[in-house]
């Protein structure tokens, strides 16, 4: 089964992160996505550019295109991965191994419903 | 990381909040910080043994007001008279409300914090550095560094300025739409200039002062997480990233500066100018242009271009002509020139900058553009004498090595010539 690691935390504590702070954690999250790369089973995976960056569009009628990000929580959606899981619990020891890697923050875990791979767009 | 690290960077990061709120609290700087600092103290005493708080802001403004609370209630004992005035909400029944106006706050905390670096009395360079010292939480001594001056003379700049901070009145009211918008214009500023201090520094000191830049873009985008839906905030925060992005292109090996032009741009940081680029495009569909915007937008426009001669040069034409317009000064038309060189010719762009020779007769970008147009129409000896003046008035090593390329090239040009006449 699908499973969605989404990935919240305090963007003022990851904004936070020197360069070099930065780097490390991506070369620790690196290794354990190359563990599940060799399993085959990890899909797609994100890192989201900052919140400020982020439009949100309210579907009322009208709809409204608004500044920021949909939920306005201290700790954000900043990224996510889908991972290949047989149970729940490969999918929280997948998360518990991300989580080594990056403290702090949550991950959301949730199975997919519908994947589309839709390939690499140009 | 290791787990003091994790420690230091959840301080650091909850330090705006946290010291602004303080500051609404105790209504002084000093007492503030102090409260502060004493928070961070308890902080490294029990977060490592009980694990971090959900909010550390709210665990630090919390802390550090009950330290300088029990510290006045301590002094109150042994001296006679109370300092009531010192400390606002004493009463325990008031904590509740004031916590859930923290939230509340939290913006007008933060952009007052801003605010009073920037106090007009200030002058530049002490604005900067006391924002940095106060809202960022930088050592004296990193501040220091990257001003390439002493800690002495650095730790004596920031007492001054502290000094004139206290004795001017800062409002602690809620501000009002008229004042919270000049109140983010000033910060803007202040933010920009603390880019600019880092933007400005040559080859040899570039990685020195970088770290500057690093720290504007943290505050620029701290602004704009509080005001979501201003367009020069955005447009602010996408110059600073647009800009920064181009970092590792702009000095060679030897450290003189490389133009835009030759910046090989496989070296600009595609991740920031990601974010730069989202940024503008927000801000356009306000419909609210302004210099920072229309900055963003040049900036944009240079990194869309995947070669040199991609470059929409009449486009940044017209935008430094609406950038004359609502920010009118020599070193806009000056860089228009660049524009204009590019789509009429250097002999248009030569006589749009001929006016501006008076105001800008000691700005070593007007001579180093002025002979670069010469170069282009072959006078080279009027070129040279630009090129040497330039070189008298460059600020940084980078800059002189640069025009000093010209002039070699000058110097080969007319070594060549010279050889084919005597033929």
């Amino acid at each position: 089964m699908l499973y969605a690691i989404l990935c919240y935390h305090d963007e003022d504590f990851v904004g936070s992160w020197t360069k070099e702070q930065d780097a490390a954690v991506m070369k620790k999250l690196a290794a354990v996505q190359d563990k599940l790369k060799k399993q085959g089973r990890l899909g797609p995976v994100a890192r989201l550019l900052p919140t400020t960056s982020a439009t949100t569009l309210r579907k009322d009628d009208p709809p409204v295109v608004l500044d920021g990000p949909y939920a306005e929580t201290k700790e954000q959606l900043l990224g996510f991965y889908l991972v290949d899981c047989g149970n729940l619990d490969e999918a929280v020891d997948v998360a518990r191994d991300l989580g080594a890697a990056n403290p702090g923050g949550a991950y959301e875990i949730r199975p997919v419903g519908l994947f589309q791979p839709g390939g690499e767009p140009k | 990381m290791t787990d003091t690290a994790w420690i230091d960077t959840a301080l650091s990061s909850a330090r705006p909040q946290a010291v602004g709120a303080l500051l609404r609290y105790f209504r002084n700087l000093d007492t503030a910080e102090e409260a502060f600092q004493n928070a961070c103290l308890r902080a490294l005493k029990s977060w490592p043994q009980n694990g971090p708080p959900r909010d550390p802001a709210a665990w630090l403004i919390m802390v550090g007001r009950n330290v300088a609370i029990d510290e006045a209630r301590r002094s109150r004992k042994q001296a006679p008279l109370p300092e009531d005035e010192a400390i606002s909400d004493l009463d325990d029944a008031e904590e509740q409300l004031a916590e859930r106006l923290d939230g509340s706050h939290y913006r007008d905390d933060i952009l007052r914090l801003l605010f009073i670096c920037c106090h007009p009395d200030l002058p530049a360079t002490q604005q900067i550095a006391l924002a940095l010292r106060v809202v960022s939480g930088l050592t004296v001594k990193q501040i220091a560094r990257a001003f390439l001056v002493t800690e002495a003379a650095m730790e004596q700049r920031i007492t001054r300025a502290k000094a004139r901070v206290a004795d001017a009145d800062v409002p602690f009211e809620t501000p009002g739409a008229v004042e919270r918008a000049e109140r983010l214009s000033a910060v803007a500023a202040m933010i920009y200039l603390i880019f600019n201090e880092g933007y400005s520094a040559g080859g040899d000191t570039a990685e020195i002062r970088g770290p500057l830049c690093e720290e504007a873009i943290r505050l620029a985008r701290l602004l704009l997480r509080l005001f979501q839906s201003e367009p020069e905030i955005m447009g602010l925060t996408a110059l600073l990233l647009l800009q920064h992005a181009r970092a590792a292109a702009r000095f060679d090996a030897s450290g003189a500066l490389v133009l835009l032009d030759d910046q090989d741009r496989g070296l600009w940081n595609q991740k920031l100018m990601a974010e730069g680029l989202a940024l503008i495009d927000k801000a356009m569909r306000h419909r609210r242009s302004g210099p920072y915007q229309i900055q963003a937008a040049i900036a944009a426009l240079h990194a869309r271009a995947a070669t040199p001669e991609e470059t929409d040069w009449t486009q940044i034409d017209l935008l430094y002509g609406a950038l004359e317009i609502v920010q009118p000064s020599p070193v806009v038309t000056l860089n228009r020139a660049v524009a204009v060189s590019k789509v009429r010719g250097p002999e248009a762009a030569l006589e749009m900058i001929e006016p501006l020779s008076s105001r800008l007769s000691n700005y070593f970008h007007y001579f180093g553009v002025r002979g670069a147009f010469l170069m282009q129409l072959d006078r080279n000896d009027e070129a040279r004498m630009a090129f040497d003046r330039a070189i008298a008035l460059a600020n940084t090593s980078a800059e002189a090595a640069h025009i000093r390329m010209h002039l070699d090239r000058l110097m080969r040009d007319s070594a060549r010539r010279n050889a084919k006449a005597v033929k």
